[in-house]
């Protein structure tokens, strides 16, 4: 195939613990380390492993968000994308205008496959990927752990809650990145360099002149509730007496 | 009035407790009129074991070949092929419903909220974002279907003793055959299924090992629970990923569960917030896992592990 499309969402990074704002209007993430969303990472590495078997010609990388967004986009130049594509929204978009701008960006470059994360650590709403599927007409092929193209077909391993479903699908199609589908490869100063030089499309949200879904409205954002802090037993035999005292045992 | 068709998850002879669970949060909206769709190419067992769940209104049997699997591009636009007639679409939060349900909200224009953990109103819902770390209330546009996964984790099954009655239908729509199941390799294990099981034991990357992790398995069986595992576990290769629990594994609620060489990262403790009591076994006293433990042992868990095995015995 000629291209792949990826989609690098930029995420509060995984190892901060983000908080809700006092005044309940949101999650405060002023200052925090801001990253590449973990499964959009494997779902580049994805990308790249394929075009370096020879199985497809170039990978584009694609992120809907502000001009920061640049920055992510950018570590997945370095990681080896050939391009980038920054559909540029200071607001954040629901998963329905995200998988509309992606479909777009389908229109316009005909990949033959698109890598997405199969959830975002923000939000986590698990849509995207599915969305883009059904608005394209195409298979989708979520929660991937296992991809193998044979021509215009893919054999595609998923993590399922049962264990591994093994499907045929035909291209081109959309498949979700699960965790183990592959360990991402290291950024090297050199190739950030490299990074530099390569082109970064940056098209306005509104020149796509993709319509906008009705979006779900958030009302109030609060802390979970915390759960008590228990109690320290000495050893196994208070353990157990403790457990047989809760009838757990 | 809301009207709710969940769409039931099953393999093909057994209905999932899940289902049980979406019914157990329909049943929260104002006013619900509960059906269940069960698609499968003959859905009758499960059709009859629907009818069976406490408040269904009524059981509609889609009976196709294509749905011999819950394949979601050929599930789907059968879904949304009888949508018109409902105001919600529920599935639960399980790969199944995260796999299908995304896709339906987009062939109906919409957007899906994802993972309610409670029902304030037809159109308002509370969802975790940020692996738990906030729980956002949210409002569904009115006048559209509201489509909607259930966080399993957060309602009982709803009670049985019901039969509703069952709706052959047939349905009009394009089915596409451009993805075709080839096979499932379950997990064999005869241990309680984690998803629902009442114990749980999990080890995390403390194990060390693929080896190690038999202490966590004896330990289970001892306790008659079910094993899971942390990301860390999973990520480092010790267990398969369908024993991952977490944010980005399952989310679960039993009655015990058990941490053994966990930590306790955000994205674990997401998986297990609704847990009845939490043990933790950890060597390293300031681990987070203390913070939600309602027991926590400081100790090495590869003394103290068969030593509880062995009180257990």
């Amino acid at each position: 195939m000629d291209k792949i499309l990826v989609g690098l969402k930029r995420v509060v990074d995984y190892n901060v613990r983000v908080r809700v704002r006092s005044d309940g209007t949101g999650v405060d993430i002023d200052g925090v380390k801001m990253s590449i969303n973990p499964f959009d990472e494997i779902a580049l590495e994805e990308a790249l492993r394929i075009r370096e078997r020879g199985e497809a010609g170039e990978v584009i990388v694609a992120s809907i968000g502000g001009d920061e967004t640049q920055q992510q986009l950018r570590t997945g130049l370095a990681m080896g994308a050939d391009r980038a594509i920054l559909v540029n929204s200071a607001e954040p978009v629901d998963p329905l205008t995200a998988a509309r701008v992606f479909l777009e960006l389908v229109n316009r470059e005909q990949p033959g496959l698109v890598i997405l994360g199969k959830q975002a650590i923000d939000n986590d709403n698990i849509q995207t990927g599915q969305m883009l599927a059904a608005l394209w007409g195409r298979p989708q092929a979520t929660f991937a752990s296992e991809v193998v193209l044979d021509g215009d077909k893919a054999s595609i391993t998923r993590e399922v809650d049962v264990g591994l479903e093994s499907i045929e699908i035909d291209l081109p199609a959309v498949i979700t990145a699960d965790l183990r589908l592959n360990e991402p490869r290291y950024v090297k100063l050199p190739d950030i360099m490299k990074a530099k030089k390569k082109p970064l499309d940056n098209i306005p949200l509104q020149e796509l002149e993709v319509e906008s879904a009705t979006p779900i409205r958030e009302l109030k954002f609060e802390p979970p509730e915390d759960r008590q802090k228990g109690v320290v037993v000495e050893d196994v035999p208070a353990l157990v007496a403790v457990l047989k005292d809760k009838g757990l045992i | 009035m809301s009207k709710v068709l969940i769409i039931a998850e099953h393999d093909g002879t057994a209905l999932n407790p899940s289902t049980a669970k979406c019914v157990a949060c329909a049943s929260a909206l104002p006013d619900a009129e509960i059906h269940v769709a069960v698609l499968h190419s003959n859905g009758a067992d499960v059709a009859a074991a629907a009818s069976g769940i406490a408040g269904v209104a009524k059981v509609v049997q889609i009976d196709h070949e294509s749905s011999e699997h819950a394949v979601a591009a050929a599930i789907a636009p059968q879904v949304v092929s009888i949508a018109a007639d409902y105001s919600h679409l529920f599935g639960p939060s399980t790969t199944f419903g995260k796999d299908l349900m995304p896709r339906i909200a987009a062939l109906l224009g919409v957007n899906q909220i994802s993972d309610v953990m409670s029902v304030l109103g037809s159109h308002s819902f509370q969802r975790p974002i940020y692996a738990g770390n906030a729980i956002v209330t949210l409002e569904a546009p009115a006048g559209l279907p509201v489509v909607a996964t259930v966080r399993t984790a957060s309602y009982r099954a709803a009670g049985s003793g019901n039969n509703a009655g069952i709706e052959v239908v047939s349905v009009d729509a394009e089915i596409p055959a451009h993805t075709r199941f080839v096979g499932l390799q379950a997990g064999k294990s005869d241990r309680p299924d984690l998803q629902t099981a009442s114990k749980v034991v999990s080890g995390g990357r403390a194990l060390g090992s693929a080896e190690n992790f038999d202490i966590i398995y004896q330990l289970a069986d001892a306790l008659g629970a079910g094993v899971g595992a942390s990301r860390a576990a999973v990520d480092a290769g010790y267990v398969p990923n369908e024993m991952q629990v977490g944010q980005t594994g399952k989310i679960i609620a039993p009655e015990l569960y058990v941490a053994i060489g966990i930590s306790g990262a955000i994205q674990h403790l997401t998986g297990i917030k609704d847990a009845g009591t939490i043990v933790a076994i950890n060597k390293d006293a300031d681990a987070p896992i203390f913070e939600v433990a309602d027991i926590g042992l400081v100790a090495d868990l590869f003394k103290v592990v068969p030593e509880l095995q062995a009180a257990l015995d």
